[in-house]
């Protein structure tokens, strides 16, 4: 025993670093799954409220800007209002498709050159954002809540490790998975690609739907190059993402009005 | 007292600017300055080392809760703690220079804080983007975001140092 105290007493340096060493190493591995990642909750009321502070304070700077952009986008969707009414006219149908609710929000802190990145919004549990929500730019997808407090959020950014939606070609409807290889964050990786697919630079990548997180058809980005087949019968290509997540300000948590429901009859089908 | 109140504003500040303005900045994709290590750099010499390894992990894991990872930064910080003692020794020849005097500029002089701070620097970058990755794959582009981001977190470490170093005691 007087031992074991003269070994601590002489070596407590050294054990130390080891204990604090492998308690980071423990948190980091920890973090390294999509899953685990939800629970590292940074939206903590300290972090909401510097990263706030900050938002204010920088967020005048581009006011104009970013003005011009919610314009835009404004006329846009006068536009498709204007082509939905149309549509409920002509056809009477109702209720064949997945209703999608959206909650504006605005990025409080958001980085694109780490290998794993994070988006934090000024909404959280108050404002009915939860997790496992999808976040939407007005450019295209921008991420996917995993962390909730009462006024801030979360969300892996597409530009994370763990990051992977699905995806679908505009013209084809084929379906694909988007990652993010870590690299430039103006470009994403496509893969599962079909090899009897033909793609041409330029063409339209959105969201499948299939997840539910998304709804189908947001835009994604373009196919900017195609990765020559190596034998495999599913092929990759680089593909420019619409978003520029290096100037994320205004977005939108989108969310299934009917999550529940449908979380419930995927329940009962695991049962049985 | 005094003394004390001089190492938490330093905290504070260099945080506030690691986590506010430098986690935004972004040159060429693969430089990211890391400054906030100066905190620990600077701590007196005859700083008790177990309490220096605390400090390098409630550092590193304040810039962790602000940046969104979990275990990274305190992870780097702490190796580089642990082998500031080490540095200490190697750049002075003695394990305390003198009970007086402090790890910087006015007086040890800057081409030793120089030496003293690359290569703390240095061990800590390489072990903040290994972690990061956690793997070897990528290893040219780890290799240079690692001397890259080196070179400009020392470059911006030495301009603090030569701004408001000099006539602190």
């Amino acid at each position: 025993m007087r031992n074991l105290v003269r070994f601590v007493q002489k070596y407590h340096f050294v054990l130390l670093f080891l204990l604090l060493e492998s308690l980071c190493v423990y948190l980091l591995s920890n973090s390294h799954s999509y899953h685990r990642a939800a629970l590292i909750n940074t939206s903590n009321a300290l972090t909401g409220e510097v990263y706030q502070t900050k938002s204010n304070i920088t967020g005048y700077f581009s006011l104009g800007f970013h003005n011009d952009l919610l314009a835009l986008e404004n006329a846009q969707l006068h536009d498709r209002i204007a082509e939905l009414e149309e549509m409920v006219d002509s056809t009477s149908r109702q209720s064949d498709h997945v209703h999608f609710r959206h909650i504006p929000a605005k990025v409080i802190s958001n980085t694109v050159h780490f290998r794993n990145n994070y988006i934090l919004i000024n909404k959280g549990r108050l404002d009915g954002v939860k997790a496992d929500m999808g976040i939407i730019s007005p450019d295209g997808v921008a991420g996917i809540v995993t962390g909730v407090s009462d006024h801030y959020a979360t969300a892996l950014s597409l530009l994370h490790r763990y990051a992977r939606i699905s995806v679908m070609f505009r013209k084809s409807g084929q379906l694909a998975n988007l990652t993010w290889t870590g690299e430039n964050y103006r470009y994403g990786l496509v893969e599962d690609i079909p090899a009897h697919l033909k793609i041409v630079e330029g063409d339209t990548v959105v969201t499948s739907g299939h997840s539910l997180i998304f709804p189908e058809g947001i835009m994604v980005g373009t196919i900017k190059e195609y990765i020559e087949p190596a034998g495999s019968s599913l092929n990759k290509a680089v593909l420019t993402l619409s978003t520029d997540f290096n100037m994320l300000r205004q977005v939108y948590v989108v969310f299934n009005s009917d999550q529940q429901e449908i979380d419930q009859l995927r329940k009962a089908n695991i049962h049985e | 007292m005094n003394k004390y109140f001089l190492y938490t504003a330093r905290f504070a500040l260099l945080l506030l600017f690691q986590v506010l303005i430098l986690n935004n900045v972004l040159i060429g994709g693969y430089v990211n300055p890391f400054i906030y290590v100066l905190f620990i750099m600077l701590l007196p010499f005859n700083i008790r080392p177990w309490l220096l390894l605390i400090i390098g992990f409630l550092l590193g894991y304040t810039v962790d809760i602000f940046s969104s990872t979990s275990g990274l930064h305190a992870g780097a910080t702490v190796l580089m703690a642990f082998v500031r003692p080490t540095i200490v020794r190697l750049t002075t020849g003695a394990r305390d220079p003198e009970g007086s005097l402090n790890p910087g500029i006015s007086d040890m002089g800057a081409r030793w804080f120089f030496t003293y701070s690359i290569v703390l620097v240095l061990i800590h970058h390489t072990a903040l983007f290994f972690l990061e990755v956690f793997s070897f794959t990528q290893l040219p582009s780890t290799l240079l975001r690692i001397s890259l981001s080196t070179l400009f977190s020392e470059l911006l470490i030495m301009m603090i140092m030569l701004f408001f170093g000099k006539n602190r005691r």
